[in-house]
């Protein structure tokens, strides 16, 4: 279970701290999606960099299966999202050094939860088997989306984490790369916690909640 | 017009955002103008100095009038010549000791102003503005220049004695005289240099006719002045501190040339954008050359400044290593025009030129659709790299084919030159290539991103890395020549300085009386007069040294090759020994015959080749009593005497109350060793500090190339943190991945500073001095130059590092923050 109480976060600009999230409270239970949805600033973002422990909350806590993130240390951050989660984001951040191959496995194996059948087969679903030693460059921007789901879910993460998974792809790509990725979800058994501007994406989740003036409104599916 | 001044301001802009890069491309173009410009400030100082020194006496000078044989003549032949309608004016030159340790010694010239031409000035003052009466008469006047006069402690208008306490005339400031000479009267030359009614030269106003016979055989005729020889002589120094620093400008280059690449690349968007905007190439063209030139301009003017600096701090020791080497007399204080320092600044714009024109042309035919990327830009890097081993492998040849066929010291350093920069354009792809091999080895996730991404970074980095190669070989190769000459230069000295007392005679007839009074000692157990006489071969300066025979000579005279029996013959008066650098001049080797100037000496075989190091005239070893046989003329110049160590000081003592000889004139060995040892230590003062300032430059370089990449790298390393690698495991692996490829630069460094070592001491040393030093590896050297290597790239990793591992956890959101 994932569960958000009373989170407060503000980031400090020369005018003084702008609160973007003012009391979050949000639960989430394994195995399942909520996407979360907002206009630009209303710090969806902000909430996904939380749970993923990539910035600390100013107030509240996260807890994950009764654990709370908050007051980790850096290594136990670092763990938890090498371990504990994957991550997708809008710009892919594939590590351009390595081969697709490499970027595929490069979680599962820093974790140590490198399955080769799993990772061939989410090769093969997500149309990379003949990609495998192209660079990420080459590919086009639908294909790196495709690595970043692989690598996300190479290690069969507890919680997938995905900040607008594709808001850089069109409508037909978008759709497509969203039914792999919640396809590969249910058999790797994870949760979603999806941000996405867009209410047909959303729609495709089981829950749905709004951020607004820092807060969340539900809206259930 | 308006449309370039905005191109250059949106140009401009970039720099605004890009600190640490602006900051490079000054920092690359003023380091290069600061060493360029420093070293050739100590190579135009000398060189107008020496050319000062050799026009003491300017004027319609068109010949002069020198001894046949010996380095003075009768003061008769003048006064003959004078009666006979010629016009000559005398002049009489020595060397006047003054007191001191250790001693020195100034270029006394006398002259006789009343004889020379009325056209005719000296050290600048025209002889109508001579004070007639003040410098001939009683007690006369002293001309010094400047640093002269720094060099004596004095003032203006004081008299200052001479070692042997004799008085000198007032001294008179002439601020255009050269360093390390005086001018006075020839009478009171005469005086002081104890050569009463003798003259060194005679010079001759208008066109000379043939020399009357009965004076043809004690003089001749010398169309040009003779200067020593010094320009020849110091020219293999000079050329030695050209070459460091045309290194030292090479790696500063290095340093822009990266920034100002790299520059480029990042502005390809805006670039792109200004010519969509409706700006034409040529406009754009002129814009990127303008801002090319700014930054030529402001970092040439801090170039010269700290040129200026460097020069002045370096000044004192190239001026002692001058004076020890070849007794050349520089000032200790730079005295160059404005305008020569102005002349740095197009160094620079040259420079400029040089490390950006590539890229502002690689502008101009930008495919501007082209996105940078840091992948795309490692592959594109192939076949540059095999143009490079292309360029590398033409500059192999060219290093072999100087070392197999040149013979003079421009083709040694064009070897030098061929191959270190071959070395430096093979470095990145050797160092591709072992990082591949490494990558195909590596099973663990980070290790496999450690040396990929090492391998992405290698385009970068890869001419810093060239630059710190070039600056550890260049270490490696002058440490290893210097250590050598060194260990060389110590035993030697040690065989050669193993008499217990040295001693100069005033003259001939006073050295004659020592041997006397010597060998009536009971403590002195062996007294070696020495001989000697100054003449030419072949246009080259030569002392001959006559000795007398006797079994010292063959432990204390090292030879490097020898006929049999060669001291033997020596002592009959049947052969000579030459020293290696005038054997090599004159091509001679053991069995050729030499013959020497004097009338009725024949042809005599070389039997012995020895070392002679630091000497720039040829030496020539023959029997004493053969060579005042032919060279009636030939002086007494020093002894040698061996005794006991514990009756050095009483004898010592003794012998300088006898003869009136002051400290200079009696020396122990172990002062003259330290003496020698000092000259030694000073004549690679310059070198070592050019060398430690080269390989800061590259540390500059790897520094500045470091933190530019750091700043771009962030999005390299914040998926890797993203992903659940620690910001101090990056901090780590970062450090890991500049200490890898710098080890790695080492490892490569070592044995091309080795092979620059041997090509130092075995074509370099002989082209430049004549001789050829034994190669030496001093392994905790190497050691020692390593870790400094290593040590200063993790210098330059620091800052970057440190910033890296102090940034906040949102500034590593950044690459994936869409909204705040």
């Amino acid at each position: 279970m994932l569960a958000i109480e009373n989170l407060h976060k503000s980031f400090p600009t020369p005018q003084g701290p702008l609160p973007v999230l003012q009391g979050v409270d949000l639960r989430l239970a394994r195995g399942s999606s909520l996407a979360l949805m907002g206009e630009s600033g209303s710090g969806k973002s902000t909430l996904l960099h939380l749970v993923a422990g990539l910035d600390r909350a100013d107030s509240g806590r996260i807890l994950i299966d009764d654990v709370a993130l908050d007051g980790r240390s850096e290594a136990s951050l670092a763990q938890w999202r090498r371990e504990g989660i994957g991550l997708v984001f809008q710009q892919y951040n594939l590590i351009s050094s390595l081969d697709v191959g490499l970027n595929l496995t490069f979680q599962a194996r820093l974790a140590g939860r490198y399955d080769p059948h799993w990772a061939a087969y989410l090769a093969q679903r997500l149309g990379l088997a003949g990609l495998l030693a192209r660079y990420p460059e080459h590919l086009s921007g639908g294909q790196q989306q495709r690595v970043a789901i692989g690598r996300a879910l190479a290690g069969r993460p507890a919680w997938l984490l995905a900040d607008e998974p594709t808001g850089s792809l069109d409508e037909a790509s978008s759709d497509e790369v969203l039914n792999l990725l919640l396809q590969l979800v249910a058999e790797a058994g994870s949760g979603v916690l999806m941000v996405t501007h867009s209410p047909r994406l959303a729609a495709r989740l089981q829950q749905r909640c709004y951020l607004q003036a820092g807060c969340v409104r539900h809206e259930q599916g | 017009m308006r449309l370039l001044s905005l191109a250059l301001m949106a140009l401009l802009s970039h720099w605004r955002r890009h600190r640490v890069q602006c900051l490079s491309i000054f920092t690359g173009l003023w380091l290069a103008t600061a060493l360029w410009t420093g070293v050739q400030a100590l190579n135009s100082q000398a060189r107008s100095d020496y050319a000062r020194a050799s026009a003491v006496l300017a004027g319609p000078l068109q010949a002069q009038l020198l001894p046949r044989t010996g380095e003075r003549f009768d003061q008769g032949l003048y006064v003959q010549l004078r009666r006979l309608g010629w016009a000559v004016s005398p002049v009489l030159e020595g060397r006047l000791r003054l007191p001191g340790e250790p001693a020195h010694s100034v270029r006394l010239i006398g002259i006789e102003p009343l004889s020379l031409s009325p056209a005719s000035s000296i050290a600048g003052v025209q002889l109508q503005a001579f004070d007639l009466q003040a410098f001939i008469g009683t007690p006369g006047q002293a001309w010094v220049g400047p640093d002269t006069l720094r060099q004596l402690s004095a003032n203006p208008a004081q008299r200052a004695r001479d070692s042997e306490g004799q008085l000198l005339p007032p001294l008179v400031l002439q601020p255009a005289l050269a360093p390390g000479v005086m001018v006075v009267d020839i009478g009171h030359a005469q005086a002081l240099l104890h050569a009463s009614g003798q003259l060194s030269r005679l010079l001759l106003a208008g066109a000379p006719g043939p020399l009357p016979a009965d004076i043809a055989p004690f003089l001749e005729l010398q169309t040009q002045q003779d200067d020593g020889g010094l320009q020849r002589l110091t020219d293999s120094f000079h050329l030695n501190l050209t070459a460091l620093g045309l290194l030292a400008f090479i790696v500063g280059l290095f340093i822009a040339h990266a920034a100002i690449g790299l520059a480029l690349e990042q502005r390809r968007g805006l670039i792109r954008n200004l010519r969509a905007s409706g700006i034409s190439l040529k406009t754009l063209l002129y814009a990127l050359l303008l801002e090319l030139g700014l930054f030529a301009v402001l970092g040439g003017l801090a170039g010269v400044a700290s040129g200026y600096a460097l020069a002045a701090w370096l000044l004192p020791d190239v001026a002692a290593s001058l004076r020890g080497l070849y007794g050349a007399q520089v000032a200790g204080t730079l005295s160059l025009p404005a305008w020569w320092w102005l002349l740095g600044v197009l160094v620079s714009v040259f420079g400029a030129l040089l490390a950006g024109l590539g890229s502002v042309m690689r502008a101009a035919r930008l495919p501007l659709l082209a996105l940078a990327q840091p992948q795309a830009w490692r592959l594109a890097q192939g076949p540059w790299l095999r143009r490079q081993a292309l360029i590398a492998g033409l500059l192999l040849l060219l290093a072999l084919g100087c070392g197999v066929f040149g013979a003079s010291l421009p083709s040694a350093f064009a070897m030098l030159a061929g191959l270190l920069l071959a070395a430096a354009l093979l470095l990145p792809g050797m160092l591709d290539r072992v990082l591949a091999w490494l990558a195909r080895r590596c099973q663990r996730p980070l290790a496999q991103w450690f040396v990929a991404d090492s391998r992405q970074q290698l385009p970068a980095l890869s001419l810093a890395l060239m630059a710190l190669l070039l600056a550890l070989a260049a270490s490696v190769g002058v440490g290893s020549m210097t250590e050598g000459f060194r260990k060389t230069f110590v035993g030697w000295l040690g065989q050669r300085l193993s008499a217990d007392l040295y001693v100069t005679p005033r003259d001939t007839a006073q050295g004659l009386q020592i041997v006397e009074w010597l060998e009536q000692q009971p403590a002195a157990s062996v007294v070696l007069p020495g001989w000697r006489v100054d003449i030419q071969l072949q246009g080259w300066p030569v002392q001959v040294q006559g000795i007398v025979d006797h079994s010292v000579y063959r432990t204390r005279w090292p030879l490097l090759e020898q006929q049999p029996h060669a001291w033997q013959r020596l002592a009959r008066g049947q052969a000579v020994m030459l020293s290696e650098q005038l054997a090599r001049r004159l091509k001679l080797q053991l069995g050729d015959n030499l013959k020497l100037p004097a009338n009725t000496s024949p042809a005599l075989p070389v039997v012995g080749i020895y070392a002679d190091y630091g000497n720039p005239k040829g030496h020539v070893l023959a029997n004493a009593g053969w060579l005042r046989e032919n060279w009636p003329q030939a002086t007494l110049t020093g002894l040698s005497v061996d005794l006991a160590a514990e009756r050095v000081p009483a004898l010592k003592v003794a012998l300088q109350r006898h003869f009136a000889l002051d400290d200079s004139r009696v020396v122990e060995q172990a002062r003259l060793k330290r003496w020698s040892t000092d000259v030694f230590n000073r004549t690679f003062a310059a070198t070592a500090a050019l060398n430690s300032l080269t390989l800061g430059v590259a540390g500059v370089a790897l520094f500045i190339n470091l933190l530019t990449l750091g700043q771009s790298r962030l999005g390299q390393l914040a998926p890797l943190w993203a992903l659940g690698v620690r910001r101090m495991q990056l901090v780590w692996l970062g450090l890991g991945q500049t200490l890898m490829l710098s080890s790695l630069t080492v490892l490569m460094a070592i044995p091309l500073g080795l092979l620059l070592a041997w090509c130092l001491v075995a074509v370099v040393n002989v082209q430049a001095f004549g001789w050829r030093l034994p190669l030496y590896v001093f392994p905790v050297q190497l050691l020692q130059l390593a870790m400094l290597g290593l040590f200063t790239s993790l210098l330059a990793s620091a800052w970057p590092l440190w910033q890296l591992a102090r940034r906040q956890p949102r500034e590593l959101l950044r690459p994936f923050a869409d909204e705040a």
